[in-house]
């Protein structure tokens, strides 16, 4: 009798653990839910004498965004939870960790809780998630846009995707130090300029107190700046040369800037705080460095301003000089792989609560003020003004009659496989600089495109 | 009265069976079988989302078998799981064998010796490749540069993780031999090495069985730390651009096949995935049939 109870007992607590542990994942998982349900019954009254997204009514849809930018997370989600407060409409935000956005829009999109709003950033997208993208055409969203030049569309003229925001990218130079160094930033109007002023920083950098470059690390979380960003130059100054933008991604390239890559990516490495051969692994702060002043040029993005500025109000952005005849007219790089795609899949109900929460990130002057802080700018006509230095750089340098340089690098085929390629032939190169390992990197610059691109046309 | 009691609990099982092994069952069909059958499925499909697969027959399995990283792979994963197999083995066996002698402190070098196996793969892997490469680095190398340190150097790290767990398994092995035994032979004028030979190793078969098994397996199923460690680099730039990471394991490949390329891959990832099952599956039974023969019933 008392081993029946024993056993009886047992069971109830193997029993319960069991349920205890089904109870616990399904409050976690769903504590967003029902927390914005909750509220969404508390203000629903509220939600109808809101201007903003008097449409969307408590329980009528829901918004999921899938967003890839992991610096925008914490905003994002405090909006989030804001728009819940004043509408009643449950909004998700999921945030891929940096360099998982793909695998994790994949495993999302099979769930039946699919994200309603997710990045399609670049033709490569277009083409992998189109279809998956509801036609944006004359939608509310659209009709807020101030400029089409960052909308993605596909072959047949469905706008899959439209941008949030615009970027650019170049060399954030510190003037203060180069000032100190004894140049200034007249100095540096070309690749020759940019030279000298760099390899005298670097030659003294035991008295200055300071280096020419930061660190150019090769890991996962910095490699993107040169293998992505700083391989644009090639890829524009070819366009360039063929006298027309890319539409599609081109076969193969020619290569013939590769000699310019070279030549800035040289000065890079070998200008710096960090030895070329200790590059591999990482393991520097390349931000941190530059904000701390131990470094006057930082090869990065728009989006850095705000962290930087801080410390370095005078921070400013220069184009990528590389030795281009005519250079001395060259702008930023200015593009964005940030555009929004609504799921075609999602329901009617989800769509239009996705698309009046996008309206009011957009137009809201508190949501909209919160959105550029992080984002530089939207090009949208109720957003406030940009406060970001670096792309008030950029319409400079384009006031000043100077050339743009769009992304091209968009258009990079395969792009993961293409650019891990990229970094491990760098590192041999970055170890052993000669003619030989430059060849590598030939190799997969240049045949590996069109590699790659033969890879991905494959149906 | 005898029979009454030794009957109960067996009948009571079978009454309760299904409150016993339902939940199990239930979480193995869905967190196993389902998804297994879906994923043979899947290796014969075209498909971007799951539920929009499209049939498309054995393309995938042509295409896996044709593809030149793959195979290469294979091979690789081959060497190292063979490596570390014995590398591992003989390691934690001598280990065991050494703390089962009545030394002082033997305690804790066990506890030390297993600990490795508590922190995870990404980790170690990160951890790893900051040592190798504060050693490498005076010699201004890395260990993303040569393959040979990328495979000896996930070598010692998998040594390093994995010899304390088989020296467990080998320690209650090696208590479990009868002392008779042993002092039979030493009244028979055995030396140590004869007893260690023909007495101490038929009688740890069991436990060598289940240590090569896990160490096989372990081999070529090896994931996170490959992924943390190398990444697969150096690659091989072939000059047609094409891209052989030379120190990518046939786990990581199907990985980076499925998320690295384009729409068509993720069915040939699944047909590679398939094969790898149906590899390691075979593998693992051919080397249980063959260890278990030399086990000896005590």
């Amino acid at each position: 009798m008392k081993k029946k109870l024993l056993s009886a007992l047992l069971c109830a607590t193997m029993t319960m653990s069991l349920l205890a542990g089904c109870g616990q994942a399904a409050a976690t998982g769903g504590a967003a839910g029902s927390t914005d349900t909750g509220s969404a019954a508390a203000d629903s009254s509220e939600a109808d004498s809101t201007d903003t997204a008097a449409s969307a009514k408590a329980g009528e849809g829901s918004v999921y965004w899938l967003n890839f930018k992991p610096e925008l997370d914490e905003t994002i989600q405090a909006l989030g939870k804001k728009y819940t407060e004043t509408t009643g409409v449950p909004v998700k935000i999921v945030t891929a960790a940096s360099g998982t956005y793909n695998q994790t829009l994949q495993s999302e999109m099979d769930k039946s809780e699919a994200p309603t709003l997710f990045v399609i950033g670049n033709a490569a997208g277009v083409k992998d998630w189109g279809e998956y993208a509801m036609d944006l055409t004359g939608t509310k969203i659209a009709d807020e846009l101030t400029s089409d030049a960052y909308n993605l569309y596909d072959s047949d003229g469905k706008l899959v995707s439209i941008g949030y925001c615009y970027e650019c990218y170049g060399i954030i130079a510190n003037p203060d130090l180069i000032e100190k160094a004894g140049h200034s930033m007249d100095e540096i109007k070309n690749f020759d300029g940019l030279k000298t002023v760099a390899e005298d920083i670097h030659k003294n950098a035991g008295s200055l107190g300071f280096d020419a470059f930061s660190s150019s690390d090769m890991d996962d979380s910095s490699s993107w700046r040169f293998t992505g960003h700083l391989a644009n130059l090639e890829y524009f100054y070819e366009e360039k040369a063929a006298g027309s933008k890319w539409e599609s991604c081109p076969e193969s390239l020619t290569g013939e800037y590769l000699d310019n890559y070279k030549m800035l990516y040289d000065l890079i490495i070998n200008n710096s705080l960090t030895d070329p051969k200790d590059l591999a692994n990482g393991g520097h702060d390349a931000e941190a460095e530059f904000k701390e002043g131990k470094a006057a040029f930082f090869v990065n993005g728009s989006w850095e301003y705000a962290a930087v500025s801080g410390d370095v109000p005078n921070a400013t952005m220069i184009p990528y000089y590389c030795g281009v005849a005519g250079e001395e007219k060259a702008g930023l790089n200015c593009g964005t792989e940030n555009c929004w795609a609504v799921n075609a899949n999602a329901s009617e109900a989800d769509q239009q609560a996705t698309i009046d929460f996008m309206v009011w990130l957009v137009s809201d002057p508190d949501a909209s003020k919160a959105m550029v802080e992080q984002l530089g700018i939207m090009p949208y006509k109720n957003a406030v003004e940009s406060s970001n230095g670096f792309l008030k750089d950029a319409a400079k340098y384009e006031a000043d009659g100077c050339y743009v340089m769009d992304w091209a690098t968009n258009y990079q085929p395969n792009v993961d496989d293409y650019r891990a390629a990229l970094v491990s032939a760098l590192n041999q190169y970055n170890a052993d600089q000669s003619d030989a390992n430059w060849g590598l990197v030939k190799n997969a610059f240049v045949d590996g495109w069109a590699t790659q691109y033969a890879l991905a046309d494959v149906d | 009265m005898k029979k009454k009691r030794s009957k109960t609990p067996r009948e009571s099982i079978r009454k309760h069976f299904l409150l016993f092994m339902g939940p199990v069952l239930a979480a193995f069909s869905i967190g196993f079988v389902w998804p297994f059958i879906q994923g043979i499925y899947l290796s014969f499909c075209k498909f971007r989302l799951i539920k929009d697969a499209k049939f498309i027959g054995i393309s995938n399995y042509v295409k896996a078998l044709s593809d030149d990283s793959f195979m290469y792979s294979f091979e690789y994963t081959a060497v190292f799981a063979i490596v570390s197999l014995i590398l591992i083995n003989v390691l934690a066996f001598t280990v065991a064998f050494i703390l089962t002698q009545n030394i002082k402190g033997s305690n804790l070098f066990r506890t030390v010796f297993f600990m490795p196996n508590l922190i995870g793969g990404i980790v170690l892997g990160y951890i790893w490749a900051m040592i190798f490469d504060g050693i490498l680095s005076r010699y201004s190398t890395s260990i993303l540069l040569e393959t040979k340190y990328g495979f000896w150097g996930l070598i010692i790290l998998m040594i390093w993780q994995q010899v304390g767990y088989m020296m467990i398994i080998y320690i209650a092995g090696l208590q479990a031999v009868p002392d008779d035994m042993i002092e039979a032979a030493s009244i028979d004028g055995a030396t140590r090495l004869q007893t260690l030979f023909r007495i101490t190793i038929p009688n740890v078969m069991p436990s060598i069985t289940i240590c090569t098994f896990l160490s096989l397996t372990n081999g070529f199923k090896l994931f996170d730390q490959n992924l943390a460690l190398t990444g697969g680099q150096p690659f091989i730039i072939q000059s047609d651009g094409s891209a052989i990471k030379t120190t990518e394991m046939i786990a990581l490949n199907i990985f980076n096949t499925f998320y690295g390329s384009n729409k068509a891959a993720t069915g040939v990832a699944q047909a590679k995935a398939v094969l790898f099952f149906i590899l390691v599956a075979a593998l693992g039974l051919y080397q249980l049939a063959v260890t278990r023969k030399r086990e000896v019933q005590q």
